[in-house]
C-alpha cells in the first residue's frame, strides 16, 4: 500500500496503521490484507460471479472490531461486491466499512456494494460508513451502496453514513427490518458540490412490537447539486418511529424531500419531519460579530450542521 | 471611546417617502462607561446600537471608534477592533453546541472546562447542563438569550452592546445577570451600552440616553435623566394621570 492508499484509508475509516482486531482491506478489487480473530471470521465468497466477503460473528462477542475498507485507485475499475455479516446472539461490535476512490484517470471507478446483516437476539451494532472520492482526473467516481438489515428480538443497530464532497454519483437503498423491541438509528450526513447528484431511498420496516427507529438526515446541497431523499418508515405494531430530514441548499443546488410514513397498526406511533432551506442571514451575522470572516462564518455552520 | 456623529439612517417607506429611522444622532461615550438607551419602542435604539456593530449601513455620519473611523468597515473587521453586540433575538444553530460558540466567541480553538463554567455561570446557566447542548429550537427563549449574552462576555470586547438583554429571561436569572453588568462596570472592564427598559438595569447607569423619533430626546447623568423619564411616563397618559390622582 502506497502513500495515497493509506490516505484513502484514514479518509475512511480514520486508520493511520493495520487496525487493531478483525479487518479485510480491499484494493483495487483484490484483497489487499486480511486479519481474524478468536470470535471473528472473514471468508472470501466461493460462489461463481460472486465477489465479496462473508464475515461472521460468533455469538457473545463483545467490544470487537472489524473494519472492511474498500480503496480503488486504478481508473476505470468497476465492481460489484457482496459482504455478508452474520452476527451472533448477544454480541456488542463496531463495523467500520466505506469505500475510497481517487481517480487521476478519464474513466468512471465505480463501487457497488451490496452489505447484508443478519443481526442475532440482543445483538449491539454499529456501523460506521464513511465514502470518499478525490483525484485529478476527469473519471468520475461513482459509489452505489445497498444495505439490507435483519433485526432479530432486541438486536439494535446504529448506522451512521457519511459522505462529503467528492463522489459524483451516489444512489443508496437502505432497508431495515426491525423484530420486536429491536432498535434502528440511522445517521445520514450528505455534502454534495459541483455537478454531484445523490439519492437515498431508505425503508424502515417496524415489523415488531415495541420496535423502534429513528432516522436523522442531515444534508448540504452547494453548487449545481442534486439531492433525492426517500426515507419511509412502516409500522406494523405497537411501535415508534421518527424521521428527520434537514438540508441547506445553497448556489444553484436542487434537492427533494419525500419522507413517508405508514402505519399498518393502530399502536404504530410514526412521525416525520423534513426542512429545507439556505443558511439563515442572521447566522451569518452573528458569527461575523464574533470576529469570523462571511466565508469562515459558513464553514463553521456547515461543520456544526454536519457534525 | 465612542463617537457618532450626525448619524442619519433612511429607508424609503410608502409611495417612495423617505423615512428616517435614525436622523442626525450625535453622541460619545467615554471609555468604561455604562450607558443605557432607553425610550418607547420603534424609536430607534436597535438600529443605532446595529448601525455600531455594522449591522446597519448608515445613510449618513460617522462613527469612530478609539480613533478609528468605522463607518465603513464591515461587521467583521469592526469585531476584530473590540466591538461587540448581543442580538436581541439571537439566532439558533443547529448541529452549533454552546462550547463551539463559546469557543468561537473567546476566540479559541478549544474551550476548558473552567472558563465555559465562568461565562455560563455569569449568566445564571450552570455549565454541566449547557456546555455539550445544541444551541437550536430545543432551548428556550430565555436559556438562548442568556447563551448569547454568555458569547458577548467570552469576547471580552472593550465595547459591548446589548440589545435589551433582559427579554425573555427570568427573574432569577436576571438578578444574576445585573450582578454581572455591574462586576464588568466596577472592574473598568468595558464600555457597556444598553438598550434597556429595566429600572434595575437602569439604575446601574452612569449616563442615559433617550431616543425618540430617531433622535436623541435626552443624553445625561443617570441622576439627572431617571426622575425625567419617571415623571415623563406618567404626565404622558392622561389615564394614568388619572389613576395617579386617586
Amino acid at each position: 500500500m502506497n502513500q495515497t492508499d493509506w490516505k484513502l484509508i484514514k479518509e475512511i475509516a480514520q486508520l493511520e496503521k493495520t487496525p487493531q482486531g478483525a479487518y479485510n482491506i480491499r484494493r483495487n478489487g483484490e484483497l489487499d490484507s486480511r486479519s481474524n480473530t478468536a470470535n471473528i471470521e472473514i471468508t472470501t465468497k466461493t460462489e461463481p460471479g460472486k465477489s465479496g466477503i462473508d464475515i461472521r460473528i460468533k455469538p457473545g462477542t463483545r467490544n470487537e472490531s472489524v473494519h472492511i475498507p474498500v480503496i480503488i485507485t486504478q481508473t476505470g475499475l468497476s465492481e460489484l461486491v457482496y459482504n455478508d455479516f452474520y452476527i451472533g446472539e448477544g454480541c456488542d461490535v463496531d463495523i467500520v466499512a466505506g469505500c475510497g476512490i481517487h481517480n487521476s484517470g478519464c474513466e468512471t471507478s465505480q463501487h457497488d456494494g451490496v452489505h447484508t446483516f443478519y443481526v442475532g437476539k440482543n445483538s449491539k451494532v454499529r456501523y460506521v460508513e464513511r465514502h470518499y472520492g478525490e483525484g485529478e482526473g476527469t473519471g468520475k467516481r461513482v459509489m452505489n451502496p445497498q444495505t439490507v438489515v435483519y433485526l432479530e428480538e432486541g438486536a439494535s443497530i446504529q448506522m451512521e453514513s457519511t459522505q462529503i464532497r467528492g463522489v459524483d454519483s451516489t444512489k443508496r437503498e437502505t432497508k431495515i427490518v426491525a423484530a420486536k423491541g429491536a432498535e434502528v438509528v440511522i445517521t445520514e450526513k450528505l455534502l454534495t458540490h459541483g455537478s454531484q447528484t445523490a439519492q437515498s431511498d431508505m425503508e424502515i420496516i417496524l415489523d415488531g412490537e415495541d420496535a423502534t427507529g429513528r432516522v436523522i438526515s442531515r444534508s448540504v446541497a452547494q453548487d449545481n447539486s442534486c439531492q433525492v431523499f426517500y426515507p419511509k418508515m412502516t409500522g406494523n405494531a405497537k411501535c415508534f418511529g421518527h424521521v428527520q430530514c434537514d438540508s441547506i441548499i445553497m448556489g444553484q443546488a436542487r434537492i427533494s424531500s419525500i419522507p413517508a410514513i405508514v402505519a399498518n397498526s393502530v399502536d404504530a406511533q410514526l412521525i416525520h419531519e423534513a426542512a429545507i432551506g439556505r443558511i439563515a442571514g442572521d447566522q451569518l451575522l452573528k458569527l461575523m460579530t464574533l470576529g469570523l470572516t462571511e466565508q469562515e462564518a459558513e464553514e463553521k455552520i456547515l461543520d456544526g450542521f454536519l457534525q | 471611546m465612542l463617537e457618532i456623529k450626525g448619524l442619519t439612517y433612511q429607508v424609503e417607506g410608502e409611495a417612495g417617502r423617505e423615512l428616517g429611522i435614525l436622523n442626525d444622532v450625535s453622541l460619545t461615550v467615554a471609555d468604561n462607561r455604562f450607558v443605557v438607551i432607553t425610550g418607547p419602542n420603534g424609536g430607534g435604539k436597535t438600529t443605532l446600537a446595529k448601525a455600531i456593530m455594522g449591522l446597519v449601513r448608515p445613510t449618513g455620519g460617522s462613527i469612530c471608534w478609539n480613533g478609528t473611523d468605522i463607518t465603513q468597515m464591515d461587521i467583521t473587521q469592526r469585531a476584530k477592533l473590540g466591538v461587540s453586540y448581543g442580538f436581541q433575538q439571537p439566532p439558533r444553530f443547529k448541529g452549533l453546541r454552546v462550547r463551539d460558540l463559546l469557543a468561537l466567541a473567546a476566540g479559541s480553538q478549544e474551550l476548558t472546562h473552567e472558563e465555559g463554567c465562568q461565562y455560563l455561570t455569569r449568566v445564571g446557566l450552570c455549565a454541566k447542563d449547557y456546555i455539550d447542548r445544541e444551541v437550536d429550537a430545543s432551548l428556550s427563549g430565555g436559556e438562548d438569550k442568556r447563551i448569547e449574552i454568555a458569547t458577548i462576555l467570552a469576547r471580552r470586547s472593550a465595547l459591548m452592546i446589548f440589545d435589551e438583554p433582559e427579554a425573555g429571561i427570568d427573574l432569577w436569572s436576571f438578578a444574576r445577570l445585573t450582578e454581572t453588568f455591574k462586576a464588568i462596570h466596577a472592574r473598568r472592564e468595558a464600555t457597556l451600552l444598553v438598550i434597556s427598559h429595566q429600572e434595575r438595569i437602569i439604575d446601574l447607569a452612569d449616563e442615559i440616553v433617550m431616543i425618540q423619533d430617531g433622535k436623541i430626546a435626552k443624553h445625561g447623568p443617570k441622576e439627572e435623566i431617571f426622575p425625567q423619564i419617571l415623571s415623563n411616563t406618567v404626565s404622558g397618559c392622561s389615564y394614568m394621570m388619572e389613576g395617579a390622582a386617586q
